[in-house]
């Protein structure tokens, strides 16, 4: 709601979604950004809200598409995550799954590389799509919290 | 596709499933190993060095300097050994038998005592492939793995799936943590770390085996009797446990009869077995390639044929006393490790140092030679900290040659 408020609230349809309700939601679950909306960007009237807005999502800059970020900093590559990860074990059983090398890089999210753990294929976080889920287990299992979601 | 993996040899956990980029004889890229074994495996070197007095000289002169110091020397202490081949090791074995030598390892000082009493089959034991396939409980005790051995929880211990345990760590598996400080692994153990306070390490077991005798646990520092209870009663359900002997409860037992007591207690009522976390890559290699020849793991003495074994044969004692008249030392750094105290009186000798990397022992030497890493720039095979052997090649080439050629050299030299 508060999203909504800081737009132009006059339905131009301009972005391509039936409403700034329906805009709003898109740009609650990161589907849009605020560039997305042609006035708010382009009139100077919305300057202050596009500025507010770009602001807020700012923080999802540099993370990837779920919105996960690793702090490599801080990751010392135990893998943990790598074999907790629900659709890592479901697409290489025997590989991480088994707390071994993967054998199956085309479709886990997770792998260590150089020490350091690396998010890959999104597309199969369950974080990530129509179905998705707050699925922290990467998270609790970090002794470091190396992983975050923004 | 059958891929290429190597063995990691920057921790005692042997890590056998590592894959690496190479380009131009240079390790590029690392996977699947935690940070240790990636610094671990991209340390290597193209160039040997061979120093005498801190001048660089040739192989020969360096070797034959070398013999000369042992020759004349009527005690030597040859010591570490913690990170060199099962065949180097061997060769050091021969090596102070010929020269009436005073041998021992890191072990001394840390886990040597536990590994003696598991060859002496005081316990039951397992190796880590059964912790992966069986284990439902898991003891951290005195150790922090999540720091020394990053991989263990995720490659053996808790997280990963077994042939026996498919449902995962959540339902499936209880990591245990005992320990004086709120570790990492503690972290990852939740409400099951167990705080003590340091030194409280006996008291708590004799708690825990009258807790799972069902008398009431008392502690000094009365620790909450409800908690240690609780912990009895998981450890009583156990089908197959496993205790992780870190130094932490070592350095923390006058000796080790109360751990002794407890597996037996455990083992009463459950099923468990102890595994120690032993820190280099071939300390247990040493310990049983020693034990093997002599039937001791560590701090012996060669004379006449004989062998002597005591405290007063241990690194620390030896240097201590000024028993020993020159060192040779493989792959160790007493001036690091060792209280300076101690380690003052090497300056005293004359000092051989075999090391991949320069130390401020090396550097304090009188010859110096920088040997090949085992596992990324020579081949061999090492003992696991579970008792398994694994064989490793090299990644990548160098001039450098390994511990083994040298004492080869050194032993054709005398």
């Amino acid at each position: 709601m508060e999203l909504y408020q800081m737009l132009p609230k006059t339905n131009c349809k301009k972005c391509g979604k039936t409403s700034c309700m329906a805009f709003a939601v898109a740009l609650m679950a990161r589907e849009l950004t605020p560039e997305d909306c042609p006035p708010l960007k382009e009139e100077p009237k919305y300057k202050e809200s596009y500025e507010k807005l770009s602001e807020i999502f700012k923080p999802s800059e540099g993370a990837t598409e779920t919105g996960l970020i690793v702090h490599e900093d801080l990751c010392f590559g135990c893998g943990n995550c790598v074999v907790a990860c629900p659709p890592n074990v479901a697409n290489d059983p025997y590989g991480v799954g088994s707390g071994k090398a993967p054998t199956n890089p085309g479709r886990l999210v997770l792998t260590v590389e150089d020490g350091v753990v690396k998010a890959q294929n999104l597309g199969e976080c369950r974080r990530f799509g129509k179905n998705k889920i707050l699925c922290n287990g990467c998270i609790v299992t970090c002794p470091v919290e190396a992983i975050e979601f923004v | 596709m059958e891929k290429n993996y190597y063995v990691c040899t920057g921790c005692g956990m042997l890590c056998d499933d590592i894959e690496v980029d190479v380009e131009n004889n240079k390790i590029n890229k690392v996977y699947t190993a935690c940070r240790i074994g990636v610094a671990h495996m991209k340390d290597g070197k193209e160039s040997a060095a061979f120093l005498v007095d801190n001048k660089p000289v040739d192989e020969t002169t360096a070797i034959s300097e070398a013999a000369t110091i042992l020759k004349n020397a009527k005690n030597p202490l040859i010591f570490g050994l913690g990170t060199s081949s099962n065949e180097a090791q061997k060769l050091a074995i021969e090596l102070a038998k010929k020269t009436s030598a005073t041998l021992d390892d890191a072990s001394s000082f840390s886990l040597g005592e536990v590994i003696e009493a598991l060859l002496n089959n005081k316990t039951k034991v397992c190796t880590l492939d059964d912790v992966r396939n069986k284990a439902d409980v898991s003891i951290f005790w005195g150790t922090d793995p999540s720091d020394s051995h990053p991989r263990q929880l995720s490659k053996y211990a808790y997280f990963p799936r077994g042939t026996e345990k498919q449902r995962g760590w959540e339902e499936e598996r209880t990591a245990i943590c005992i320990d004086v400080r709120k570790s990492h692994t503690a972290k990852i153990c939740g409400n099951y770390f167990f705080q003590i306070p340091p030194g409280g390490d006996a008291e708590f077991i004799d708690a825990l085996i009258a807790a799972l005798a069902g008398k009431l646990p008392k502690t000094s520092y009365n620790f909450p009797p409800k908690r240690i209870l609780e912990l009895a009663n998981i450890l009583k359900g156990a089908k197959f446990g496993v205790v992780f002997v870190g130094r932490g409860l070592v350095y923390s037992l006058d000796n080790l009869e109360p751990l002794i007591r407890l597996m037996n207690a455990l083992n009463e009522k459950a099923n468990f077995h102890l595994v120690p976390m032993i820190r280099q890559y071939n300390t247990r290699g040493f310990n049983e390639n020693l034990f093997k020849e002599t039937g001791y793991v560590n701090s012996v003495k060669f004379e006449d044929g004989t062998v002597k074994h005591g405290p007063e044969y241990s690194v620390v004692e030896s240097l201590k006393e000024k028993t020993v008249d020159a060192a040779l030392i493989i792959g160790s750094d007493p001036f690091s490790i060792l209280p300076r105290s101690i380690a003052k009186n090497l300056l005293e000798v004359p000092v051989i140092v075999l090391d991949p990397c320069e130390t401020l022992t090396s550097r304090n030497a009188k010859v110096y030679i920088s040997t090949a890493i085992d596992g990324v720039e020579s081949g061999g095979s090492a003992i696991r900290m579970d008792g398994v052997k694994v064989d490793f090649k090299p990644a990548v080439e160098t001039k450098r040659p390994s511990d083994e050629t040298v004492l080869k050299k050194i032993m054709e030299a005398l």
